[in-house]
């Protein structure tokens, strides 16, 4: 009886601790945008941060996305051959891209490549009581750490899935028509026929704006509230790629499904 | 990296992502394609619109003309009624006739514009009275299967006649 009690006590407790996240999470986020005037006013600073964070993913994203199309085009050009609809390769990869791998894998990898190194950055900024430093001087560590990073992601996040959409249709391009020799202007007309710009690309990059702000919000509080010891900042690490990819998928359902669900 | 460096890179990261907006707006969307030309509207009725689109083309001769705006249901004629956007460069007699095609066999439905012999023009909001409605595959089945055994062809003869009535 006792094991089942605490079976549902250790749900209960679980559940708590999901819900305390997403307050930490929302206050967070709400003190940001409060001090955005503030932010704002130093641009300096966020040009830095959209360098370190964009400029540097910029290799792994492009190699990403010209891999991605490049199998995209092999294995849509296997299928469409059977219904014989070579053709339609150019309006697979591009809506493929445009709609859902862009944002998501660019986001993904962003988690990866540029969450982790906010989050570590701000743990051991923590850990060495930095962040205390600066309030001692009267400096809001929110606006002066937090902020320009914040503000840096969601600028860098939708620049780069851009660039990952175009450069893998670029692949898919390469593989279908360079190298397997589909017709190269039925690959292009039928992809601009059956790729809307709003409803497509604008959506587009409104997912990945929005995946932009989770992932670099969940790497920013991670490394915010973690504990600040070696392990602590290890845990806040590992924590920021799990939670940020999950929200990404999480979010794009609720985006496709707000987007895209009734076409 | 200080200063200008730091400007130059940020500067074009930038430019580098709004130029892959730009390659994806104009090469890849529709929107390079899309004529924002000055258009007239027209309405049509059909029957039976299959499975039209709003967006869907207008072609005539093959070319596309213009498209459809906008498919609502009638509820006095219990008809579709469908309003195209036409471009003003093109002129259409009034008794021009609409169909619903289907490119390809299993491609998209588009409208397809006859035109007839009338010295007029279709003006803006006149309406096309000629029109004829989509196929529909499943009507077109059971009209065959209804059809057969009316013939009193032998049985080994019956499929040539069935594509005869496919025609």
């Amino acid at each position: 009886m006792s094991s089942v009690l605490n079976s549902v006590a250790a749900l209960g407790a679980l559940f708590l601790q999901f819900v305390s996240a997403l307050g930490v999470f929302a206050l967070l986020l709400a003190k940001i945008l409060a001090r955005t005037t503030a932010i704002l006013k130093r641009p300096r600073l966020i040009a830095a941060q959209v360098h370190f964070l964009g400029n540097h993913s910029l290799a792994i994203i492009l190699v990403a996305g010209l891999f991605v199309g490049l199998v995209l085009g092999l294995q849509g050009y296997y299928t469409l051959r059977r219904y014989g609809s070579e053709q339609a390769l150019g309006v697979l990869v591009a809506l493929a891209l445009v709609r859902e791998l862009g944002p998501v894998i660019a986001a993904l990898l962003f988690a990866g490549r540029a969450g982790t190194s906010l989050t570590a950055e701000i743990g051991l900024m923590k850990a060495g009581e930095q962040l205390s430093a600066l309030e001692t001087m009267a400096v809001d560590p929110i606006a002066r750490v937090l902020g320009p990073r914040f503000f840096g992601g969601l600028i860098a996040v939708p620049l780069l899935a851009a660039l990952f959409s175009a450069v893998g249709v670029l692949g898919g391009w390469l593989v279908g028509v360079a190298l397997i020799g589909v017709d190269a202007g039925a690959f292009w007309s039928q992809m601009s026929d059956g790729v809307d710009f709003w409803n497509d690309i604008v959506n587009g990059v409104i997912k990945s704006a929005v995946f932009g702000l989770a992932v670099t919000h969940v790497a920013l509080v991670q490394g915010y509230e973690s504990k600040p010891t070696p392990d602590g900042v290890a845990r806040a690490t590992t924590l920021t790629v799990v939670a940020g990819s999950l929200a990404v998928l999480g979010l794009d359902f609720v985006l496709t499904a707000l987007m895209f669900g009734d076409t | 990296m200080q200063g200008r460096n730091l400007n130059l890179a940020v500067g074009a990261f930038v430019l580098l992502g709004l130029f892959a907006l730009l390659f994806m707006a104009l090469q890849v969307s529709n929107l390079g394609a899309m004529s924002n030309g000055p258009t007239y509207e027209v309405k049509a009725y059909f029957d039976n619109i299959g499975g039209l689109k709003p967006r869907a083309a207008v072609k005539s001769a093959g070319v596309v003309v213009g498209r459809v705006r906008q498919i609502q249901f009638d509820d006095q004629q219990y008809q579709a009624l469908v309003l195209l956007d036409l471009d003003t460069r093109y002129k259409f007699p009034k008794d021009s006739s609409a169909k619903i095609l289907t490119s390809g066999l299993l491609g998209d439905n588009y409208i397809g514009l006859e035109p007839g012999g009338d010295p007029d023009n279709l003006k803006n909001s006149d309406r096309i009275s000629m029109t004829q409605s989509a196929v529909v595959l499943e009507n077109l089945i059971s009209q065959f299967l209804y059809n057969r055994p009316s013939e009193s062809a032998p049985p080994s003869a019956g499929s040539a006649k069935g594509a005869g009535v496919l025609k």
